[in-house]
Formats: structure tokens, sequence, C-alpha cells
């Protein structure tokens, strides 16, 4: 059956330095799910993995959250679904998505996913999607998402 | 679970088969000797990074089932190599983690299936083990060491007491070097790998142009963060570029200006982790610099400096046995056989598995941190 189509919102606005995006991420993680995929969108150093590893270190306390560029997946349990931090930038086709047990962690994981472009039409469509961009000293942030479920998370946070 | 059997004679030498798929390249080695004293009688590497570099990026090997077929291949050569069988063999040992899991898993599936097959002992290793006790095999360094490991991945420094025993002293609270460099050759056009990329355009560059900066010197632990490095030559670059060009000179700038910071931000770092090493071990003697990253001259001029200046001797080895090898993971496999130490058919792959569990976190922490 194919899942209904609903309207694209976003989000836009201004984070000022780089603890304004630890902040965002950290009121993100009691949103922390089985299920919710967050694709972070951004060139290097936009603060894609900054806002995960903020987001991991509030769920779980002072860890390693060491770069997912080499590994391409790092994951880390917790109570409520297992957090996948993936950077697929090395990938070059979907099917090694498949390989990486991406398509199940969507529905059982929080995922993270640095460069989602890489996942094709693996892309789940119920996904919030963060893009950040270098903007003077900070950067600009914009939420995207079709999925509902998102509306009342993304007004929670306030952003 | 692991056994621990009656002591072999530390005098009969041990050959060993090593075997490593964890990361992007699929290895097997024969290493023979005793520990502190061993010969590397062959290592075979199968990797694709170079087949990949010209579409700017080193494409991993995701499939578990092209690792198995690489696997096959590689220990046959490594045998070959070395001119001997497997009867001769007294051990097999394999990288457990940690890494990607489908390569790691193949890898000790394959392993346990030689051990099966012959009766031979099966000796799981940890990879990052296998780098840090490689100064052993290349140069008979004894107990206790300070390992400065510096790779693609991996950025931390670990004294060595034995070959099972470390303390981390501190690491990277971000990127590794390595992916810094290869981060920066993105960033600035240059192909993949970036370490020897950027290398060479920082030979035709001034350092001394751009002030980009140090992080965490500020701080007192031997802990060290790249990021930010990284976000700060975005910034220098976007200011430089013209109708979307960036001009050769400026390039080699940056270059030159990005590896003169990673080398200061690791000696000053070294500097400090001699000093917690020394307070640990009175009689600690060496730094070995063991990884990728080593073979950057001006990194590796630059820590060789440090250990002269606080009177501590330099060595790295050869960057054949630092990038990801089986010689290493055979030759931990020898230490720990020679511990009488082997695994049973219940050895798992383990995605993550820290050298020093109870090493302080690597976080960043506080407004000063790796990007404020």
């Amino acid at each position: 059956m194919p899942a209904p189509i609903h309207p694209l919102r976003d989000r836009a606005f201004y984070l000022p330095d780089a603890e304004a995006t630890a902040a965002l991420a950290a009121r993100m993680a009691p949103y922390v799910g089985p299920g919710r995929v967050l694709l972070l969108v951004g060139d290097i150093g936009a603060g894609k993995s900054h806002f995960a590893r903020a987001l991991i270190h509030a769920r779980s306390g002072p860890i390693d959250v060491p770069s997912p560029t080499y590994t391409l997946v790092q994951t880390y349990p917790d109570p409520e679904a297992e957090i996948w931090h993936a950077d697929l930038y090395r990938l070059g086709d979907p099917d090694e998505c498949l390989e990486l047990g991406l398509t199940e962690a969507f529905e059982t994981a929080f995922c993270m996913i640095e460069w989602p472009d890489r996942l094709g039409d693996l892309s789940p469509e119920g996904a919030l999607t963060l893009t950040l961009e270098q903007e003077g000293e900070g950067r600009r942030g914009r939420f995207a998402w079709r999925n509902p479920d998102w509306d009342e998370v993304v007004d929670a946070l306030g952003a | 679970m692991a056994f621990l059997a009656m002591k072999a004679p530390m005098d009969r030498p041990l050959t060993l088969l090593g075997i490593e798929s964890s990361c992007d390249d699929t290895a097997a080695a024969i290493v023979r000797g005793v520990p502190g004293q061993a010969h590397v009688l062959s290592s075979v590497v199968r990797g694709q990074g170079a087949l990949h570099a010209p579409f700017g990026g080193v494409v991993p090997e995701i499939a578990a089932r092209a690792h198995s077929e690489k696997l096959d291949v590689c220990v046959a050569d490594a045998l070959a190599e070395a001119g001997v069988s497997l009867s001769a063999l007294n051990a097999v040992a394999v990288t457990a983690g940690p890494g990607l899991i489908g390569g790691v898993l193949s890898g000790v599936m394959f392993a346990k299936g030689i051990a099966v097959g012959t009766g031979l002992p099966l000796v799981g290793v940890n990879h990052l083990a296998g780098h840090a006790l490689t100064p052993r095999l290349t140069d008979g360094i004894a107990y206790p060491y300070l390992v400065l490991l510096v790779s693609g991945g991996h950025c931390q420094y670990l004294i060595a007491h034995g070959p099972e025993r470390f303390t981390r002293l501190g690491g990277t609270i971000d990127d590794a070097p390595g992916e810094a460099f290869d981060k920066a050759a993105r960033l600035l056009g240059l192909p993949q790998p970036g370490g020897p990329a950027v290398e060479e355009a920082a030979t035709q560059g001034d350092p001394g142009r751009f002030a980009l900066p140090r992080p965490l010197l500020d701080r007192p632990k031997c802990d060290l963060s790249f990021s930010g490095l990284k976000t700060a030559l975005l910034r220098q670059r976007d200011k430089l570029v013209v109708d979307g060009r960036l001009l050769r000179r400026d390039r080699d700038d940056l270059c030159a200006g990005f590896q003169r910071a990673v080398a200061d931000i690791l000696a000053e770092k070294t500097r400090r982790a001699i000093a917690a090493f020394r307070a640990a071990e009175p009689n600690g003697r060496v730094l070995s610099v063991a990884g990728g990253v080593a073979a950057n001259r001006e990194i590796r001029s630059s820590l060789r400096n440090v250990c002269d200046a606080e009177g501590i001797s330099f060595t790295a080895p050869p960057l054949a046995l630092c990038t990801d090898n089986a010689a290493m993971i055979a030759y931990a496999g020898l230490e720990l056989r020679d511990a009488g130490i082997s695994h049973d058919m219940t050895l798992a792959a383990r995605p993550r598995w820290p050298l020093d569990t109870t090493a302080d976190p690597l976080i960043g922490g506080g407004r000063k941190g790796a990007k404020a």
C-alpha cells in the first residue's frame, strides 16, 4: 500500500554558534524513538557530526562518540531505541546501504544519517531533514518533513 | 571465551597466520618468532583504495561475501609467499574487532573454518592492539612504552604494558588526523586519500599565511580535536574562492597552514602524553608512532623534535606495517598465544572494542570544546 503523500513542511532558523547547534540537538534528544530517521544535510564542516554527537551525549552521558566517516556506522544502545549514527559519504551505491542494514534500522532504530543523498530511492519518506549551511559565524538551519508526526517535535524544539 | 593453557616455552618460535578484514582492506600474513623477536614471512594486502581514488573517496568494501572471496586468495598467497603450509602453523590469529561488522564477521568465520579444519588454536585479536604492538614486531621495543596511534580513523595515546594491557591517556574527541587530511583535501579539491595530496601541495605553500586554530591546546589533558580546524579551513577557503575557483597558490598556502596546525597540535599533546607516561612509568623510554599519518614528513619530524627535547626515543614502524595489515594481527596473536591465550568457537565479532575500558571518555565538554 503506498504511503499517503503529505505536503512538505519546513522551518528555517539561525544557530549563532556551535553551542546553539548542540543545544538544539539536546532539545531533540527526548524524541529519540524507534523508526524515527533524521537526515543530516550539509557540506563538510557544517556541523552534522557535531549535532549528532551532542544528541548522543544528551541521551547517553559522557561516552566516546567517534566519527563514523571510516566505520560508516556507529551504534549506541538506548532504552528507547538503538541509536544509529551513519556517514554514507564513502558509499557508491544504494545497494550498499542495504548491505549495512540501514533499511532495517529505519524501522527499528533512531537513525541520524549524514550524506543521505547516497540513499537514493531508499531514503525514508517519513524522515525529518535537517540542513545546515554556514552563514556568517553561525549556521543557517532548516527542518523539512512530510510526516505530520514531526509537527509537534519541531514545534517543541522551538527552532 | 578465552582458554588459559600451559605456557609455551619462550625459546620455541611460533608461526602464526594472521587475518585482517575489519576495515576497507582484506589482508593475510605469516609471522614467525617469539615476543619481541619476530619476523614477517609474508604480508598480503588486497585493497581497493587505489582503484577508486579517481572518484574522490576511498570506497569501502561493505559486502561480507567480497571479503570472504578475497580472504581465500590472501591466505593462499600469504602461505605461498612465506613457503609455509597450514600444517607448519601454531595458531590462527584474526581481528575480532573493532570495525565494520560485516568485514570482521567474515574474517572471524573464515579463521574459525581454518581452525576447525586444521585443529589449530584460534586467537582473536583487537585491531587496535595490533597497531599498538607493531613496534615490538618491527623494533623489539620492551614494555612499557608510549604509543601514539594516529591513522585515518584513530588517534589515541596509549601506554602499552603488555599484549592485553593498555592505558589510554587521551585521544581525539571528534575526527582523527587522517580523516582531517582527507576532508581538507575534499574541501580544497584535492584527490583522495588526502594525506599525500595535502602534503604534496603543502611543500609549495607558506604555512604562516593563514592563522588556523589549534583546538584544545588550552586544556591540560592529552585529548585532541581536529573538527574545528576543518571548519576554520572551510571559512578561509570561502574567503579566497573567486568565481568558484581557488588559486593554486592559495590552495597550497591553506594546505601548508593546515598541516602545520595538525603537526603543532600533535606535538603539544605528545609533550603532555610523554609527561603522563613518565609519571605512570618512570622507566619508560620510548614513544612509537604507529599509523599511516606517521608517514607525513612534517608531522614525523615535529614528533621527533618533541622526543629529542624530552629525552625519549622515537620510533615509527615502516609505513607498510603502519597502515592496515595482517602481520600486526599475526604478531599480536603470537604474543597472546605465547601467554597461553586462545579462543573457542564462541569468539564473537565486536564492532566496538576499546583497548582500555577504564579510560575517561573522549568528550569535548564545556564552552571551550572542539568547536567553541
